[in-house]
């Protein structure tokens, strides 16, 4: 019953598909089968599969702004407000319906800012628009959440915990859902980021990938290679309506009139880092990257203690960086089913290598020792702790000259890496037998 | 030794009538003005005390930076008595045939106008003006209908009138011998072979460092990288052409390269250059011309679906309209053979009197023209420098690749260089090429007609651009192209078709540039 990506288990060497009903030894699922059937499923020891079961603590906007600002509250008990200021890659965000007052507050503190509402569940960029006036939601109000708002206006303003369980978790089915009749949406407004860095004139993101072996110890591997994804207009602040200006998902471009196939709209994230490179100094290209490993680290620090940890699961997370023009990077979103088709022939090579060293990091058949610090495209970014760049030394970041094991946007030879690495591996294993 | 004299003063006296009409002369003037004031400054030795407030202000070097561009990009004058023809090109059957190629280009772009009835050039209505004023920014949302424009010629044609170049004073014989050439290209140019190559590009050889080589994951930066860099900022401090032109033999680090190029083609920012460059956008909104529309195909038939450089296709317009109404650009015909085309005044079809050249800075663009701006978005940002660098490289460079001369840097040159180069050092792959019918030359013209730009890997063809800059010379262009051949020769001599050997060599962006020149020109048996 394992259904994992056909192509990729025809290049993988050893494939571990079983046919017989119920019998599977790694699992590439869909998140609606693990929504219906993880809770009662019995898995071996060895067995993997490729979610955890609350991931959407993570992925789900509205839950992710939560745990990151319980997070940086925690932070600056602990360490102070400096500390918590590096959780401060978020724009400011506020969940709809129930934190409408507060954000009707911010929303008069800075008049004539653009805002954007997104749903929180949708993917691909379905259901988002940019509004600058109260007026606007008004008239979006009258559509599906209308309901939802009268009844919230009708009482006095609440914390917005009136749903959140004692334990800090959230159920994907909320007692409040199930009163109203209609099936109401989840929205979050968030500040809209004006200033983004432009490239030829035209706004991106970065599409990173990162995998997450374990939570507790927090384990994460952050991948060399990934993407910088163009709006195929040029950007300006005078038409909000037009979502192909705005919105840079794939999925969305692909359907704009300027679209040509051909042309796949992305830039591997090296041709971005060399552009980089040469519009601004080697300093403030480091600076911008140590920035970005922050977001990773903050962010799955924020919900460590919040998901389900099993030894059975891992995650693949695509995360969606957004760069404005003082070169500092905003989280949009993390995804935990990262598209996996191919635009374009590049685009096709960087995903299945992106699979197979998934699969090799995972290591189903137990070929690795455990204290590699990179397998492939993959280099270990957190275990427990930061990890050092350099070979043998200490994990210690309190040292002069560490620098942290992370190259996004550098040379990936991962295929001369795994050779010598399962070569490595071979003589070890020969050596000890 | 009086000869030598005698062309010394020659050339210093044409250097300072060139200096003397540019704004440098002016700015120096101002200078020696303003330095007046200075209390260092004494009447009874002003000569020397204003040259040693010029040393110490860096005048001086702007100056010097500015004589050795001169010397860079004008040839030295020959003969006296020799007509300004042989500065352009000395041969006469060269002149004759770059005459005859420009008169079908001109033929070629007159009927397409009649044929579209769209004037070569007309005045803009105020409302179109405004519009395309507010576009500027974003010229490549229009999509205006260009299904009827052609461009004016493609590499391959201009392939065609060079292989069919002769020189009627040297008798081949109809038959093969000895002293045809295999190749396509049958002109008898003197061309360098691999010793002298070795001593023309001696700073890359094996035991220099390179960036593109030393600069890789597995070396450590302390052996090369770190010094080369600092060295760079040290150049760039002192702000001297010559010594930036040595440097980047060696290749330019990322960060400094803008800068560097900026300072060995002697651009500098000033309101006056940004004021040109403002004036030019004028004339692009107030005049449309027939040129315009080439441009766009171009651009949208290149750049545009290139998966690199689509990101700038901005920038290739507010460039390229603005290159085509430049007049300053007029001034390298004077040493190159090609003459820009003339066109005449409505109804008044050859009198001279209403004669203008067309487009106004003389250049045709052809197929792929526009591949030759788009690298240098990745290093600038604002149009005009953007503007001043393409200008520079074009009239020291480009214009040589698609003109016809017997200047080493010439295409007619860098086309035999190439086919000497391989016919001697790898015969048995030439001969098997030529036997199936796959004519090295006819895949290799392509690439250095557009200076392998859209072929390479951007960072791979900017550490080439930079050895061009660096050794002021074209001719790395054929010795990559031959080293390109050397490196699948493997694969190339299992072909047997000209298709199979384009697909062979289809695909070129993984190539490391460095790499193959060296290994083409130190490390092979010779």
């Amino acid at each position: 019953m394992s259904r994992p990506k056909n192509q990729n288990y025809k290049c993988h060497g050893s494939s571990k598909g079983k046919e017989r009903e119920g019998e599977w030894d790694f699992y590439w699922c869909d998140v609606s089968w693990l929504r219906e059937n993880f809770d009662h499923t019995y898995m071996d020891d060895h067995v993997r599969i490729n979610h955890f079961r609350n991931h959407y603590e993570l992925t789900r906007k509205n839950y992710m702004v939560k745990n990151l600002k319980r997070f940086r509250r925690q932070l600056e008990r602990e360490a102070g407000k400096l500390e918590a200021a590096k959780c401060d890659f978020f724009p400011k965000t506020f969940e709809m319906p129930c934190e409408y007052h507060l954000f009707v507050e911010e929303f008069r503190k800075h008049p004539g800012i653009t805002w954007i509402m997104k749903p929180v569940a949708r993917s691909q960029g379905k259901g988002i628009f940019l509004f600058r006036r109260l007026k606007d939601i008004m008239d979006w109000r009258k559509g599906t959440a209308g309901k939802k708002f009268a009844s919230l206006e009708a009482q006095p303003a609440r914390a917005p915990t009136a749903t959140v369980n004692p334990s800090g978790t959230h159920d994907t089915r909320s007692s409040d859902d199930q009163k109203d009749e209609l099936p109401v949406e989840n929205y979050v407004a968030q500040r809209y980021i004006e200033n983004p860095y432009l490239i030829g004139g035209r706004k991106f993101d970065l599409r990173v990938y990162v995998l997450v072996m374990s939570y507790l110890p927090l384990r994460a591997w952050l991948y060399r290679d990934g993407f910088a994804r163009f709006s195929n207009t040029r950007f300006t602040l005078t038409s909000i309506d037009d979502q192909y200006v705005h919105l840079t998902n794939v999925a969305v471009q692909k359907t704009s009139p300027d679209y040509h196939p051909k042309k796949g709209c992305k830039w591997m994230l090296q041709r971005f880092r060399q552009y980089l490179a040469s519009k601004h100094s080697p300093q403030a290209v480091e600076a911008l990257f140590s920035e970005i490993d922050n977001i990773f680290i903050k962010s799955l620090q924020s919900v460590q203690k919040v998901i389900i940890s099993d030894k059975h699961c891992f995650e693949l997370y695509g995360y969606d960086i957004l760069i404005d023009q003082d070169l500092k990077p905003w989280l949009l979103e993390v995804n935990a089913s990262p598209s996996l088709t191919a635009s374009s022939q590049e685009d096709y090579e960087l995903k299945t290598c992106l699979l197979e060293d998934t699969l090799h990091v995972v290591d189903m058949e137990a070929r690795l020792t455990g204290k590699e610090k990179r397998v492939g495209g993959f280099d270990l970014m957190w275990n427990d702790g930061p990890v050092s760049r350099e070979e043998g030394a200490p994990d210690l970041p309190g040292m002069g000259n560490f620098v942290t094991n992370t190259h996004l946007g550098c040379v990936n030879d991962r295929k001369n890496q795994l050779q010598q690495l399962f070569r490595s591996l071979q003589v070890q294993k020969k050596a000890s037998s | 030794m009086l000869q030598e004299e005698s062309d010394l003063s020659l050339i210093i006296a044409q250097i300072v009538q060139k200096l003397k009409g540019s704004s440098l002369y002016a700015q120096l003037e101002r200078q020696a003005w303003a330095s007046l004031q200075r209390p260092e400054i004494r009447l009874e030795s002003l000569k020397e005390d204003i040259k040693e407030f010029f040393k110490i202000s860096g005048w001086e070097k702007k100056l010097q930076n500015a004589v050795y561009s001169e010397l860079n990009v004008y040839p030295l004058p020959s003969h006296p008595a020799a007509p300004p023809e042989h500065l352009k090109e000395p041969l006469v059957y060269m002149r004759k045939a770059q005459g005859s190629w420009e008169k079908r280009i001109l033929k070629s772009l007159n009927s397409m106008c009649t044929e579209l009835s769209i004037p070569l050039a007309r005045k803009r209505p105020v409302g179109q003006q405004k519009e395309l004023l507010n576009k500027w920014n974003e010229m490549g949302t229009d999509e205006p209908d260009l299904s009827l424009f052609r461009p004016v010629y493609a590499p391959k044609d201009f392939l065609e009138v060079l292989i069919n170049l002769r020189n009627p004073n040297y008798e081949n014989g109809d038959s093969l011998s000895f002293r045809t050439h295999l190749g396509l290209i049958q002109v008898p140019l003197k061309v360098k072979d691999i010793p002298e190559l070795k001593e023309c590009f001696v700073e890359l050889g094996l035991n220099t460092g390179q960036l593109g080589i030393d600069d890789s994951t597995q070396v450590p930066p302390e052996l090369f990288e770190n010094e080369h860099v600092r060295i760079g900022q040290k150049v760039l401090a002192e702000q001297d052409s010559a010594a930036a032109q040595q440097y980047i033999r060696q290749g330019s680090p990322t960060a400094l390269r803008a800068e560097l190029w900026a300072l060995i083609l002697n651009i500098s920012s000033q309101p006056e250059d940004i004021l040109y460059y403002e004036q030019l956008k004028t004339n692009v909104i107030q005049h449309d011309l027939l040129v315009d529309s080439l441009i766009y195909k171009d651009v949208k038939l290149t750049a545009s679906n290139d998966d690199y450089y689509f990101v700038f296709e901005d920038y290739l317009y507010q460039v390229l309209l603005c290159f085509s109404r430049d007049t300053s650009v007029l001034g390298h015909f004077a040493y190159n053979s090609a003459s820009p085309p003339k066109s005449y005044i409505r109804g008044k079809l050859g009198l001279e009197e209403y004669a203008v050249f067309y487009p106004p800075n003389g250049v045709i663009p052809f197929h792929g023209f526009s591949m030759y701006v788009a690298p240098l978005c990745f290093l600038y940002h604002e149009p005009y420098k953007l503007y001043q660098t393409f200008r520079e490289m074009y009239v020291r460079f480009f214009f040589r690749l698609h003109s016809i001369s017997s200047h080493p840097s010439g295409i007619v040159s860098l086309c035999l260089l190439f086919e000497t180069l391989l016919q001697t050092y790898l015969p048995q792959l030439f001969y098997h090429l030529r036997e199936i019918g796959a004519q090295p030359l006819r895949i290799s013209f392509k690439w250095m007609v557009r200076a392998f730009s859209g072929y390479l890997a951007t960072d791979q063809l900017l550490l080439l651009w930079d050895r061009i800059l660096g050794y002021n010379s074209l001719e790395i262009l054929a010795v990559l192209a031959a080293a390109v051949f050397a490196f699948r020769a493997v694969n190339l001599m299992e072909v047997t078709s000209l298709a199979a050997a384009e697909a062979v060599l289809a695909d070129l962006s993984t190539l490391k540039v460095m790499p193959l020149l060296q290994i083409f020109l130190f490390a092979t048996v010779t």
